[in-house]
């Protein structure tokens, strides 16, 4: 007997009982289920949830494999200094930055994927449907978008404040308003402002070695930026290490170059809108503009605080940071962004918009996509409501020119009519 | 004026099995059989007990909220059985044929003489009305109302679907004969829609606004036709007719007789032999369909084509609308790592590992597997590139899934008939089953406007 045939035997053994859908999600991991089209159409199409989260995963790989090797690379980079005549094979892609790499973002990736579906599993459980796919996707996002150093317990809460409250009170899967993956950033960024921003967070190790004769720091770039040091930032980084993404940062969106080519796939595969992409990108370079006249028109000292982000040229805006990770795969989530077409031009410039907007104001914390999306999340529906409201009025004005016949027994029904006026 | 609708939303499903155009003479059934979930919200009222003799076209029963509305049997013979399910629900009515069929014959009406309530009456006692469908609804029209327009597709692009052109063809005659009585009904035009103005039978019909219609799969659904014509728009009444239906009404107005005869496409990949077979409405799908013989043990017979149709086993009827039948594979098998490995041999409209859209094509041999279980609505803007009307697909679903009257009448639900979200459902990622829900919507909303 085939494990197909004793996966099948399980199935039926589970059939109606509690465990069942802890049981199932196994099972149509391994196998598609046997079930058959019984209401509607009798074809689909090879398409389903998991495949389409799937897809985005393998998106997401890259940027993954980066972000350990990159792990490796800024920690041997803040102890030793950056190599002279930097070479990928030689500097980057070596065994020692990929051990050090794993060693820390691995267990990220494994309590983000464990707690969170643990508790997708027990609201599966106990109300009875289905495990959804939704988290696949988002037990991935998790530790790309977080600082290395950032403590398990610190991000097993924060999952499970994410999961539960962000989405599995809404109803789960398909029903949440906010990005269940930036929900658990905001929760961290809010509730642990120490270990989610600084110079010492983004470096694997500079926080144990904080006061100590060994330091190290790191600043991020937008770091940098804020605090004014733009000159200090050029002599450090040049512009192919900001696109390349060997820069700190939080673990997996530093390499706008794999960002670029995951978001080429995705729409490529049309798994994710072009349009939220091509539209926040566009919202981002307009904001960057205007900050950028702002400073050529002289209206901003060069001591004020805002100055060092507002002159940074403003397509760089979208290699360095969270952006661009941002646009690509978490403003693409259909569920909690716009949902219509134009909609997602709209709600996708926004966020663009919005994410350099922040990233300049904010004072302590100089990266604003992560609250851009949250807050455009929360406005996509509104601007779904009034993009459909322009179809209701399309067929309400259409109505003025209605065709509308009497009834063919009209002599009573007129009738009946003229004496209940 | 006459129209060209060009569609570029929509989906072309090419299946293995296409009925080869040549027509065989089904073996006659013993039993037929109406089926009465075909007339959708009609309410069955028995003008006979079982065991009486009925003549072909006599009526044997009435819609209960309308007395003058009949249906009649499609041959002659003996009432043998009123198969009734829960709560005396009457299910299917079972008529036993004759070997000589008798014909309850009324003599034919001249219709350029006859007023418009004579044509309605001739046509609702006879039996032919039910052809007659209306939207909003899609329901049997009411015969009160006055429709603005009438609209007839003559033009097939469902995934295996009969052709219209070589259904209709040689039957001239009655279809022009049909369209006479029609075009009294309405003070609008009849539109008509083909794929080739050229080779359509209805190229030579006079009283009709013919239009081409081109581009992919649903341009040849008369929802995407009337959405691109002349929308519905709130109290306005369109009625539709399906074009083979036009071949009975019209022998009915030549003749007086009530014919049932029918050509049928018998398609699939199941099926040995796909071809055309001429039958009778009501007769056993097994006359014809182990004359071309089956493949496979394990298969679906669908009355209708893969889309719309319903299941059906090989020992029922053929439907009373129906022109298709199809028998593709049964898909109830588990599939090894299904959701992750490259897909060739299925449709998908994505390119995530699935290859498709490589090659154009190719033919594929679809099986009902779901390919997946069912989810809440999750991805977005799939369902736009191939729902070609004028409406929010997702957020009219929504709006009949939560039962909010207002929102899906503004959103257009007067306009849209179950079929028109059968691609949708085709391409669904979350497997909802739309068709379900906009007929539950439609119903609802029947049941509350009225």
């Amino acid at each position: 007997m085939g494990l197909k045939e004793k996966m099948h035997k399980q199935k039926l053994k589970y059939q109606g009982k509690k465990m069942a859908p802890a049981f199932n999600a196994f099972h149509t991991f391994l196998f598609t289920p046997n079930e058959t089209t019984h209401s509607g159409g009798h074809i689909r199409v090879a398409d389903d949830l998991k495949r389409t989260m799937n897809t985005v995963i393998l998106a997401l790989v890259p940027c993954l494999l980066f972000g350990i090797f990159n792990t490796g690379y800024q920690h041997y980079s803040a102890i030793n200094g950056f190599p002279e005549n930097f070479s990928l094979l030689e500097h980057f892609i070596t065994w020692d930055n990929f051990i050090l790499g794993a060693v820390t973002v691995l267990p990220l990736v494994i309590v983000s994927y464990g707690v969170g579906l643990l508790v997708e599993f027990i609201f599966a459980v106990i109300k009875g449907h289905e495990v959804e796919e939704g988290y696949l996707v988002t037990g991935m996002l998790v530790p790309l978008i977080v600082p290395v150093d950032t403590p398990l317990w610190m991000l097993a809460v924060a999952v499970v404040f994410g999961v539960v409250i962000g989405k599995e009170v809404f109803g789960g899967t398909g029903m949440n308003i906010l990005n269940p993956a930036l929900t658990i950033r905001a929760f961290l960024f809010f509730a642990y402002p120490t270990w989610m921003s600084g110079d010492k967070v983004w470096v694997h190790g500079a926080v144990e070695r904080a006061g100590t004769a060994d330091a190290i720091s790191g600043e991020t770039i937008l770091g940098y930026l804020a605090q004014g040091n733009t000159q200090e930032m050029y002599a450090k980084y040049d512009l192919s290490e900001m696109f390349f993404g060997f820069i700190p940062g939080s673990v997996g969106e530093t390499s706008a170059f794999l960002i670029l080519l995951g978001g080429l796939f995705l729409i490529f595969a049309k798994i994710a809108s072009w349009r939220i992409m091509l539209s926040a990108v566009l919202g981002s370079l307009a904001m960057g503009l205007i900050f950028n006249a702002v400073v050529d028109f002289g209206w901003i000292p060069e001591y004020s605080k805002f100055y060092g982000l507002m002159s940074f040229d403003f397509w760089k805006h979208l290699i360095v940071g969270g952006l661009a990770f941002g646009i690509v795969y978490m403003a693409t989530d259909p569920v909690t962004g716009s949902q219509t077409n134009r909609g997602k031009w709209i709600y996708g410039f926004l966020i663009g918009f919005l994410s350099v907007m922040i990233r300049v104001f904010n004072p302590g914390y100089p990266e604003g996509v992560f609250l851009a999306i949250l807050l455009m999340n929360v406005f996509a529906p509104t601007i779904d409501h009034y993009v459909v409201r322009g179809n209701v009025k399309r067929r309400l004005k259409r109505l003025k020119n209605a065709t509308i016949l009497p009834d063919r027994v009209d002599g009573t029904a007129a009738e009946l009519k003229a004496e209940t006026v | 004026m006459s129209k060209d609708v060009r569609i570029k939303k929509g989906l072309n499903i090419n299946l293995v099995g296409a009925a080869e155009q040549t027509t065989s003479q089904a073996v006659s059934s013993n039993v037929y059989a109406l089926n009465l979930d075909d007339f959708h919200g009609i309410t069955p009222k028995m003008l006979f007990k079982e065991g009486v003799e009925v003549k072909a076209g006599e009526p044997i029963f009435y819609n209960k909220s309308r007395e003058d509305m009949l249906f009649v049997s499609p041959v002659s013979g003996e009432l043998v059985e009123i198969v009734r399910g829960a709560r005396r629900r009457i299910l299917t009515l079972k008529i036993l044929a004759d070997k000589e069929q008798v014909f309850h014959e009324v003599a034919p009406m001249d219709i350029e003489k006859a007023e418009t309530s004579e044509i309605i009456e001739m046509l609702l006692k006879s039996g032919c009305w039910p052809f007659i469908k209306q939207r909003p609804y899609d329901v049997i029209a009411n015969p009160d109302k006055t429709p603005k327009a009438i609209f007839i597709s003559g033009y097939n692009t469902a995934p295996l679907a009969a052709d219209v052109d070589y259904l209709l063809q040689g039957k001239e005659r009655e279809v022009q004969a049909a369209i006479n009585a029609l075009g009294k009904l309405t003070p609008g035009t009849i539109h008509v829609s083909v794929g080739n103005t050229q080779t359509s039978p209805f190229a030579a019909i006079k009283g009709i606004e013919l239009h081409k219609v081109s581009g992919p799969h649903p341009a040849g659904l008369v929802g995407t036709q009337i959405n691109k014509i002349d929308p519905v728009n709130k109290g306005e009444i369109v009625w539709t007719i399906a074009p083979q239906d036009l071949i009975i009404i019209g022998e009915f107005l030549l003749t007086g007789r009530f014919n049932a005869e029918r050509t049928i496409a018998l398609a699939g990949s199941c099926i040995k032999a796909p071809k055309y077979y001429k039958t009778k409405i009501g007769a056993e799908v097994s006359t014809f369909l182990y004359a071309s013989g089956v493949k496979e043990k394990k298969f679906r017979l669908i009355n209708g084509n893969v889309l719309t149709g319903y299941r059906i086993s090989p020992e029922a009827h053929l439907g009373f609308y129906n022109t298709t039948v199809t028998a593709i594979p049964e898909g109830d098998d588990y599939e090894l790592f299904g959701w992750n490995k490259p897909v060739f041999n299925k449709i998908s409209t994505t390119r995530a590992l699935t290859f498709s859209w490589l090659s154009g094509k190719k033919k594929y041999d679809l099986d009902t597997n779901t390919n997946g279980e069912h989810r809440a609505f999750v991805v977005t803007g799939g369902y736009e590139e191939v729902f070609p009307l004028d409406i929010y697909p997702l957020q009219l679903l929504k709006a009949c899934m939560v039962k909010d009257l207002d929102e899906m009448e503004q959103l257009g639900l007067y306009e849209v008939a179950p079929e028109d979200f059968s691609l949708t459902e085709f391409i669904c990622i979350s497997k909802q089953p739309h068709q379900k829900i906009i007929r539950e919507g439609l119903d609802l909303l029947h049941q509350e406007i009225g």
